[in-house]
């Protein structure tokens, strides 16, 4: 059951690096990247119940909160913004 | 009990992820695909997250899903919304198929 | 905007610490020995959080104390729960057909909303609700939308179908 679920996230992370690798703008590969941002919670949170080990959820939490702002930053790089405003 | 219905919810879950995807790579522009994958993948994501919660229950591993569910719930609309603007302003055309842009017409 | 404040800086600040406070008592979840080291550096780290940041958080501090709002945050989530699922069977939908379904463009909607948490809630609400996505927020309180489908291009219509399900329930809970 685990392996299933494992390798359909494997698959759709593959189909976020297609979409990273032809993006034919810019902003198709900051939506790329975010996406597989929030799939790597989601492989984090299936290791937890894989291995029984609770550690991985912290390593998901942080996860989840550099790409938000990773993606943030992105987005702002793309308006032609400074960070700060 | 709780264990098979944990994982019924993170098999749902990762076909959600999956159909995301898919619509990452099979919808035609920025904004579309954006749409499609942000809702799905958000739904996916949180459906895991919650699994783990319901076979994991009252215990340390469960409360850091709960915040994980919150967490992801909250921040995934706002990159969206934050990357669909940014895309805009940088100048993206819609797809040639769209019927209407009321952001251009009133000059923002 | 400063003559909509209600809180003065100590409640705001107040706010921000019982926020952080529940936060890491949140991650740091079992007591079973009650770890005092734990809860004292959380503490001290929500106190320093509260006097540094109390300026940019909400301007209503005093709406977080009543039940009311609570409850109708609770019916809240069932409602977008809801509308989620439907969101994500739609996109299913539209991505799995052979040929792709959309008919999309951006149209702008009017909120009546004025404190901007609920703003913010009613922008992430119609972004996970079925075939719409928030593009922009306007000063005058309207707000461009993304459409996978468009159905009709008129502001007052388009209003009442993508903002109309969730702006009641908003008004009770943030305002």
């Amino acid at each position: 059951m685990i392996y299933f679920a494992l390798s359909l996230l494997t698959l759709s992370g593959f189909l976020c690096l297609y979409r990273i690798g032809s993006g034919p703008t810019p902003a198709d590969r900051m939506v790329g990247i975010d996406i597989l941002g929030i799939l790597v919670v989601g492989f984090c949170a299936l290791f937890a119940v894989f291995t029984g080990r609770g550690f991985y959820l912290n390593i998901a939490l942080a996860w989840g909160l550099l790409s938000f702002i990773g993606t943030t930053a992105l987005a702002k790089h793309l308006e032609g913004k400074k960070f700060d405003e | 009990m709780s264990e098979l219905a944990g994982k019924a919810i993170i098999i749902v879950g990762t076909l959600f992820n999956l159909f995301g995807c898919i619509g990452l790579i099979r919808l035609p522009d920025v904004y579309n695909r954006l749409q499609g994958a942000t809702k799905c993948v958000t739904l996916g994501t949180c459906s895991i997250l919650l699994g783990v919660l319901i076979s994991s229950g009252v215990s340390p591993t469960g409360m850091k899903a709960l915040a994980a569910i919150i967490f992801i719930a909250i921040t995934a609309p706002t990159a969206a919304h934050a990357l669909s603007r940014g895309a805009y302003r940088a100048g993206v055309p819609l797809w040639e198929g769209s019927v209407v842009d009321k952001y251009e017409e009133e000059g923002q | 905007m400063d003559e909509q404040r209600s809180g003065s800086k100590i409640s705001r600040g107040a706010f921000v610490f019982g926020v952080t406070l529940a936060v890491w008592l949140l991650f740091t979840w079992p007591f079973a020995p009650i770890e005092w080291p734990m809860i004292i550096a959380g503490a001290l780290v929500a106190i320093l959080s509260g006097v540094l940041l109390g300026e940019m958080t909400t301007r209503h501090p005093g709406r977080g104390l009543n039940p009311v709002r609570y409850f109708w945050g609770a019916c809240y989530i069932f409602v977008l729960a809801w509308w989620v699922a439907m969101a994500n069977l739609d996109v299913a939908f539209r991505v799995l057909h052979p040929d792709v379904p959309i008919n999309p463009g951006i149209v702008k909607v009017k909120t009546d909303l004025k404190s901007e948490s609920a703003k913010t809630a009613l922008a992430n609400s119609i972004t996970l609700t079925p075939g719409t996505m928030t593009v922009d927020l306007s000063d005058d309180g309207h707000l461009y939308v993304h459409w996978i489908n468009v159905s009709s291009t008129d502001v007052e219509e388009a209003t009442h179908q993508v903002v109309g399900r969730f702006e009641p329930i908003l008004r009770r809970i943030f305002e």
